[in-house]
């Protein structure tokens, strides 16, 4: 069962138990949903903006262990950044999931994401990882739209 | 895969010599190793049934296979069963040997191809017991069965304003085509609902029945939850009142004895890959005089009938295994896998259906079906975790997805214990 550790991670395990900015934000101008239909996982991603500026980050629904944590860790990871900050850590967090260790994504940009470097050694899992993202995307590129993890980063 | 290289174990052998037919026209010259012969009682060590699972075990070469160190435990046989080495041996003869056209060609290997194509027809006939051989028509699977049955039986006899019977527990295959079909000739869908135990509730069956209804469509084991459905007794009703029924077979036949005659059902329909057969052939039964008064389905070559491959030896394999002693061992398998899960701490079971099949599904409270599967899987235990195809009965039931283990004639008790075993770290790990 140890091979598990390296995907469930301490962090990993705590963010799934303790989800941070789980809840709704009233008075979000930047909404989106978010759902992987291979396997049902749902989110929703509440987003205040102050110009460019992610002010304030929240998020509600259900999935696994890794979807929940890596949408709580997000959360956290983008607060106070700039939208264009934001979709660069997207950009290098899908790149650490997607491919073979040290292909050009920027490890110390990603901080604490590294966590979720495991997760590349089950492909199956990468979505559920990846999910938050591609609503956090939605959100900031459209009001209330929607997304899958069926759509093209 | 390690198993695609054991798969191809007789080619070696059989490098210089052409291999030998396995059988004589019409004839088994091999018979499943786990039946006959001399009796060995070391299976029933395995299981108290009349299975020597010992011994059938061996005919399925992937289950010799092991998985991050770990022997296969297979337990997603709701999804697919595997193969016995007799399938596989055919499947390779047929196409090392026997590869033709059926109903086409003037040539020997195309007029033998035929006669096999037509003697499978009987064989299934034989299967469920259909009164004539017309009866059977094969299509790729369960899927299009039903498909062709919306379109081609639902097109002529439907008109705006009728309606269509399903359940709440149906498959997104007994959901989708009639939802296509409906809206295409302005018909209304209606569902008969579930209580909690996963059971269908019969007396809003009654009731849903009415002169509108053209047909009920019905699932007859739930792939989710295992329930076996009482659709001898739900035929009755609905032909009471002049209403034709689909019975959706994809998760009994390999499990249940079905005689469609017994049951009366108008359509029958189930997938060969689910009863130890083959990928892409499936079995569309109906009714003579239902199948004679619907229109072509699809045009093209050889209308209706879109098989790709023509033996139906795994009916075979099933027969000689013995359905009795099948259902037998699977009931013992359920029984003895739920009492052991309900021991598990803080899992609960989803659905406790009065008759169940070989299928028990069950979640967490706090740890989601996928994480549950990582850990199985990483113990070399294979199976799903998910909404299995039914998203309105798992949103029925209030879980998004669930834990399913689903046992075929090759599993044993002490597979069950390795799951369970597994299931222990579930809890150690998100506890």
């Amino acid at each position: 069962m140890s091979e598990l550790n390296e995907l469930y991670q301490e962090m990993i395990l705590d963010h799934n138990k303790n989800p941070r900015n789980f809840h709704a934000i009233e008075n979000a101008d930047h909404v989106a949903e978010g759902y992987n239909p291979l396997c049902g996982d749902r989110l929703n991603l509440y987003l205040q903006m102050k110009g460019d500026q992610i002010q304030d980050i929240g998020f509600q629904g259900s999935g696994c262990a890794i979807s929940k944590s890596s949408a709580s860790m997000m959360t956290t990871g983008v607060k106070g950044k700039t939208k264009q900050e934001a979709l660069l850590l997207f950009q290098n967090f899908h790149k650490m999931l997607s491919g073979p260790t040290n292909a050009g994504f920027d490890l110390k940009l990603l901080g604490k994401l590294a966590v979720f470097s495991g997760v590349s050694e089950y492909p199956t899992r990468v979505k559920c990882a990846t999910l938050a993202w591609h609503t956090l995307k939605a959100a900031l590129g459209k009001r209330g739209q929607a997304v899958t993890t069926e759509d093209n980063v | 895969m390690k198993a695609r290289g054991k798969m191809a174990h007789s080619k070696g052998e059989n490098e210089l010599t052409p291999p030998a037919p396995l059988r004589i026209r019409g004839e088994f010259s091999r018979y499943p190793r786990g039946v006959g012969g001399v009796n060995d009682v070391s299976g029933s060590a395995l299981c108290p049934s009349s299975l020597d699972v010992k011994r059938l075990r061996q005919d399925f070469p992937i289950l010799r296979q092991k998985i991050y160190g770990k022997p296969l435990v297979y337990l997603d046989n709701a999804a697919t069963t595997q193969k016995p080495l007799w399938v596989i041996d055919v499947l390779n003869q047929y196409y090392s040997d026997e590869n033709a056209n059926i109903h086409r060609g003037i040539h020997f290997l195309s007029e033998r191809a035929t006669q096999d194509y037509e003697a499978a027809r009987g064989k299934v006939q034989r299967f469920i017991h259909a009164k004539e051989v017309c009866e059977i028509v094969f299509v790729r699977g369960t899927t299009e069965a039903i498909n062709l049955v919306a379109q081609s039986f639902g097109r002529t006899f439907l008109k705006a304003g009728d309606e269509i019977l399903i359940s709440a527990m149906e498959h997104h295959s007994n959901i989708v085509p009639w939802q296509m079909l409906c809206e295409q000739m302005g018909a209304k869908l209606r569902v008969i609902p579930i209580n909690k135990k996963g059971e269908l509730l019969l007396e809003e069956y009654e009731r849903l029945l009415n002169a509108r209804t053209k047909l009920v469509s019905i699932v007859h084991v739930s792939n989710a939850l295992g329930t076996v459905n009482p659709v001898q007794k739900m035929i009755q009703m609905a032909h009471a009142k002049g209403i034709p029924v689909l019975v959706d077979g994809a998760q009994a036949v390999a499990h249940l004895k079905v005689d469609v005659q017994v049951l009366d059902a108008d359509f029958y329909v189930f997938s060969g890959h689910k009863i130890y057969g083959p990928t892409g052939i499936g079995v569309l039964y109906g009714k003579k005089e239902r199948l004679e008064k619907m229109p072509p389905y699809q045009g093209g070559g050889d209308m209706i009938s879109r098989v790709t491959f023509e033996k139906t030896l795994y009916l075979d394999y099933i027969r000689s295994v013995g359905l009795e002693a099948i259902a037998v061992h699977e009931k013992d398998l359920v029984t003895y896998g739920v009492k052991l899960l309900l021991s598990v701490p803080t899992l609960r079971l989803v659905g406790e259906p009065s008759d169940r099949a070989g299928i028990v599904s069950f979640v967490f409270d706090l740890v989601h079906a996928h994480d549950v599967g990582t850990v199985l899987d990483r113990a070399g235990v294979a199976l799903r975790a998910g909404h299995h195809c039914t998203m309105p009965l798992m949103d029925f039931l209030g879980v998004p997805a669930t834990v399913r283990a689903s046992f075929a004639l090759y599993n044993t008790r002490s597979e069950i214990d390795v799951m369970v075993e597994a299931l222990g770290h579930v809890t150690e790990i998100f506890g």
